[in-house]
This record gives C-alpha cells, structure tokens and sequence, in this order.
C-alpha cells in the first residue's frame, strides 16, 4: 500500500514506517517562534528544564507580528527574546526583516521533504514547497527547541485536484478561497490536504505560498503539494543545498479526494466574520470600503504587490480610502523598489508599512473605527482581528484589493485588466 | 479527574482570536489579565459571568485560528473547570493538554446553557444533572493521557529529559 506525502515525511523523520494513525516521534528539521508565541515559550522553556538549544543553526525567532513595537508591553517581550536568542546564540530576525512565512522559506533553510514546526498557525505555508510544516503552540514549540523533536499524529490526507488553468483576472488566492468555502472551516481539521492538478502546476511558486498558508484555514494541519522546476527554480536563488523531492505513490491511500474546475472560477471574496463565508465577487461587489490592506503571509511577495501596482499605475486610489501595503520581507521590498513597484503603488496614494504583519494582526499600522469595512488581502476576517470587533473584514486577492481601493467599493478587478 | 459546574454555551468555529483578542495578548504574559478578556469579543462580560470550575460548552472546531497558547491559559486562568466541544482544532487541542486545560469531547447538542453537569474523566461520562442524562466522552489518544498523568509536557519533560511514550 502506497503513502502519502506526509506519511512519506513522517516515516523518514521517526525511523518508522508512519501511516495515518500512527503517533510517532519525529525529528524536527527547523524550529521557529514570533513575537505573539516566543515570550510564552522562553518561559516554557524554562519550565520543562531547558539549558540549550539542540541546534543553533535550525532554530530562529521572528519580531514581525508588532514590530516596530507600538507600546511599552510589547517592548518588554522583544527585549525577552533579542536576549534569549543571544544567551542561547540563534538567529533573531528583527523588526523590518518581514514576516516568518517570508523569511524561512528565504533563508534556505526549507525545502522539499523538510519537517519545520513553527509557534503561528500559518506555518504550514512551507507545504508550497513540499515540506511538512505545522503550527504549534508554545509549549510545543519550547519542547522542539529543546528535544529536536516532536510527537505527531499521522493524519489522513484529502486530495484536491484542481483541473484547468484559473482564468486572467482570477489568482490562487480566489482558488484557495472558493476551496475552503466549499470545506468549511473545519473540512480538513486533523487532516492533511494535497494540492494538486494542473491548476497548481500553472501557478507560479509565489502564488503556491498563497494556497498553502491557507490550508489551517480549513483546519489542516499541513498544506502540501509536488515540487517541480518551479520550485527548484524558486528554492536556487536562495540556497546550494540539495533536496529531495518527496511524491506520493500511485496508489496511496486518501481520506477523501475532491476535484474542482479551476478555469471556471471567478475571483472570490470571503464576508464577515468568517474565512468560509465565500462568494463570487459579484456577491459583494458595490459594498463601500474604507480601508484596503495588501500585504500579510498570504499576498505580500512581490508578484502581489506586481498584481496590485498593475492596477494602480496611473490611478489615484478613492478619497474615501486608505490603502495600507506590507511588503513580506526586506528582499521583497527592495526587489520591488528596483522594479519601480513602491513609486507606482505610493503614486497612487498608498501607505507603505513595516515589512511584516502590518494590519492583519490588530495591534497597529491600521485599526479600523467602529462601522468600517475594510479589504484585505490577509488570511482571516474574524470579527475583532484587526483590533475593533465593530468593523467587518472581507478577504480577496490582491487585484480585488487594488480594484477596490482605487473606486472605494468591493469592485471586480477584472474591470481593471 | 472530576469536575462539578455550570454550562456556558458557544457556538461552533469559536476561534482563538475570540478568546483572547491579539490586541491584548501581545502585550503581556500576565495570564490572569488576559484571562478578564476571555471570550468577550462574543460575549461581553463573560469573565464576570464565569464561576469557579464552570464550563465552556460549544459546538464543533473549537479553537480554530492562531496557534496561541494564551487561549487555552486565558481560559484557565479565568477559572473555567474544562472546555466540552463536539470536536476541537487540533493546535488548540494540543496546546491545552501541553498546559493542563481539560477538553473533553463530546455531542454536546445534549447540554443547554445553564444546566448542572458533573464530569468524571477517567470514567469517561458525563453526568447533565438537570436533564438527568449521561453523555459519552471521546477518549483521548494513549500519548495525551500519558503527558496529562505527568501533570503536563513541562512535568512530562523534566521526569523523562525529554519525550518518553515507551
């Protein structure tokens, strides 16, 4: 009997053979904590009688969820991390260097068949690059930095097999949001998910982050998918080092396999307050925004804010808006600035923030007031994400962003190309 | 492990940022203030509400969202004797156990808000004393049940020097 990939990841991280249901002992590949995870885990740290790290190089913190620091409470907790990631003598990634979901997958570190366990949710964005990467809570994540090591579950995995290639105007980001409102929010949970199908090899590996950041979305514990050249391609600019791609086999075993025509999508947008509230975006177009954010894990590499700058060039957004961009890392910003990206998107009244979080998280950089709606191109509208549970959040790609922004209503971007 | 309480009920896909909103939890790991927030981005004053050893009853996906620890702790902290839920996101399910927050799976369409309930866990049944039925509880898998007799993953480390599920 066949596996799946993350019985494949499993099985060569535990030193046995691991099919869905096993619980095994797996060796971790990378460890990684933020700023909302990593105090509570320094104290884990502590508390499960930690002295060292059990590798220096394989282990990082990230500041990026409220970074610069917006007030003295958040100042206290970075200051706990820059000096226990000294002490201990890891990689800190400080304020301005971007978000995790950016910087790991830039640092070389990951790759195909890598096993990462990160303290955010949105860790299993790796699975673009056919890596087995989870989120994990502090206590776990203080457990990894000590041991190497974690337990896991083997989960059963559903397949998604996305037919056609997505149609001009419509990006992986309407792909990945038409595939969790016809899931729910809890379709995967325990699960892994596979991407797969032609759709997925059409898209370029940037756009494949997007899918993968949002397979937790529906509850999964992992978002995987093939590598091919694209992803050797992608991986080479950022590292020498040799992986070994890991498929799964002919005839492994799926919990559940789900096909989707992808050539027939529209672009999507997910409602307040909830991720699988998604409907064509003509079931939201002419809703009034205020606010517009691009950026974030899920659509702020450069081939987004390309995306968005595509639209904005030699528009003006809307008087009534305020456009607020988060570049994921400082590669991404610079990259873009030497493409004449920044001039065109701030030409065209936009904000540029910290290469991070930005908004997405509440604590700064654009908190919305009470009765607004703004739109974003982030991974989550639940009610009070952004820091006021009186404003609504709708989720879209970053042209249904750009779009909306320049005529100050949910509008379909396609009007734009 | 027995537990005696008061039913508050939820919804399904109670997600972690309604427990504990990140406007708050960046700020700091003093997990009794953050646990005065506790839910109330549903329920306005539920931290006032709440009495020693009451529980969080809800629907399914319970804990979906961001993998902070400070859910589950801003829950206990807030004195809730245990989380009941038809199922549980799986980060929030962990988390809980690594910390010694009881979740206890369960149909919980048969406990309304307010009703009595009694709750033995190694027993594996729940006792609504103001229906007068007894619910079924999901056992836990083998591993959480040896991290939870050690008190914890940080008990179950400091024991063992690491993971022992021999």
């Amino acid at each position: 009997m066949g596996q799946t990939i993350i019985e494949k990841i499993l099985s060569s991280h535990s030193g046995q053979e691991a099919r869905a249901g096993d619980i095994v002992v797996a060796e971790l590949d990378y460890v990684m904590g933020q700023d909302g995870t990593a105090p509570l885990a320094i104290r884990a740290f502590a508390d499960l009688g930690g002295k060292d790290v059990f590798d220096r190089e394989r282990v990082a913190f990230v500041i990026d969820h409220s970074a610069p620091s917006p007030n003295e409470g958040v100042s206290a907790l970075h200051k706990l991390m820059r000096e226990f990631s000294r002490e201990k003598g890891f990689k800190l990634y400080d304020i301005g260097e971007g978000v995790c979901h950016q910087l790991l997958p830039e640092s070389g570190e990951v790759g195909p068949g890598s096993l990462v366990i990160g303290a955010d949710s949105h860790t299993c964005t790796y699975g673009a690059l056919n890596a087995f990467s989870t989120g994990v809570g502090s206590t776990d994540l203080a457990g990894g930095l000590i041991s190497g090591k974690m337990w896991f579950k083997v989960p059963g995995t559903i397949k998604f097999v996305c037919n056609g290639v997505l149609p001009p105007g419509v990006y992986s980001k309407d792909l990945i949001l038409y595939l969790i409102g016809r899931v729910t929010a809890d379709g995967a949970t325990y699960m892994a998910v596979e991407f797969t199908g032609e759709a997925i090899g059409a898209l370029s590996q940037e756009a494949r982050f997007t899918i993968s950041n949002m397979a937790i979305e529906m509850g999964a514990k992992a978002g995987l998918m093939e590598a091919d050249d694209k992803t050797f391609a992608w991986l080479r600019r950022f590292t020498s080092r040799k992986f070994t791609p890991v498929t799964a086999d002919p005839d492994a075993v799926y919990t559940r396999v789900l096909e989707c025509d992808a050539a027939k999508l529209e672009p999507q947008v997910a409602r307040p307050h909830r991720v699988d509230n998604v409907v064509p975006v003509s079931g939201a177009a002419g809703k009034p925004v205020q606010q517009a954010v691009i950026g974030t894990c899920t659509n702020g590499r450069l081939e987004d804010l390309r995306i968005a700058a595509g639209i904005l060039g030699g528009r003006k957004i809307h008087r009534d808006v305020r456009l607020i961009v988060a570049p994921s890392s400082r590669r991404v910003f610079l990259d873009a600035m030497a493409e004449g990206i920044i001039q065109t998107l701030v030409e065209a009244g936009a904000v540029m923030v910290t290469p991070g979080c930005g908004p997405c998280v509440g604590t700064h950089n654009g908190v919305p007031s009470d009765g607004e709606t703004v739109i974003s191109t982030a991974n989550r509208n639940f009610k009070g994400r952004m820091g006021n549970s009186n404003a609504e959040i709708y989720l879209a790609s970053p042209a249904t962003v750009a779009a909306s922004a320049v005529t100050g209503k949910i509008t379909d971007p396609r009007e734009f190309i | 492990m027995y537990f005696k309480g008061k039913a508050h009920k939820f919804g399904d896909d109670v997600n972690t940022d309604y427990i504990i909103s990140g406007k708050y939890k960046f700020k700091t790991l003093d997990m009794k203030e953050l646990a005065k927030h506790v839910m109330e981005d549903l329920e306005p004053g539920f931290y006032q509400k709440v009495a020693v050893g009451d529980f969080i009853v809800a629907g399914s996906n319970f804990g979906c969202g961001s993998s902070r620890e400070q859910a589950p702790l801003a829950i206990k902290y807030a004195d809730v004797g245990a989380v009941l839920a038809r199922s549980f996101a799986r980060i929030f399910y962990r988390n809980a156990i690594n910390t010694g927050l009881p979740v206890v799976e369960c149909d919980t369409a048969q406990i309304e808000a307010g009703d009595e309930l009694s709750i033995d866990l190694e027993a594996g049944v729940i006792n609504n004393r103001s229906k007068g039925t007894l619910i079924p509880v999901k056992p836990l898998p083998a591993v959480m049940i040896k991290i939870l007799k050690d008190g914890g993953l940080a008990p179950h480390f400091r024991k063992h020097g690491g993971f022992n599920f021999d």
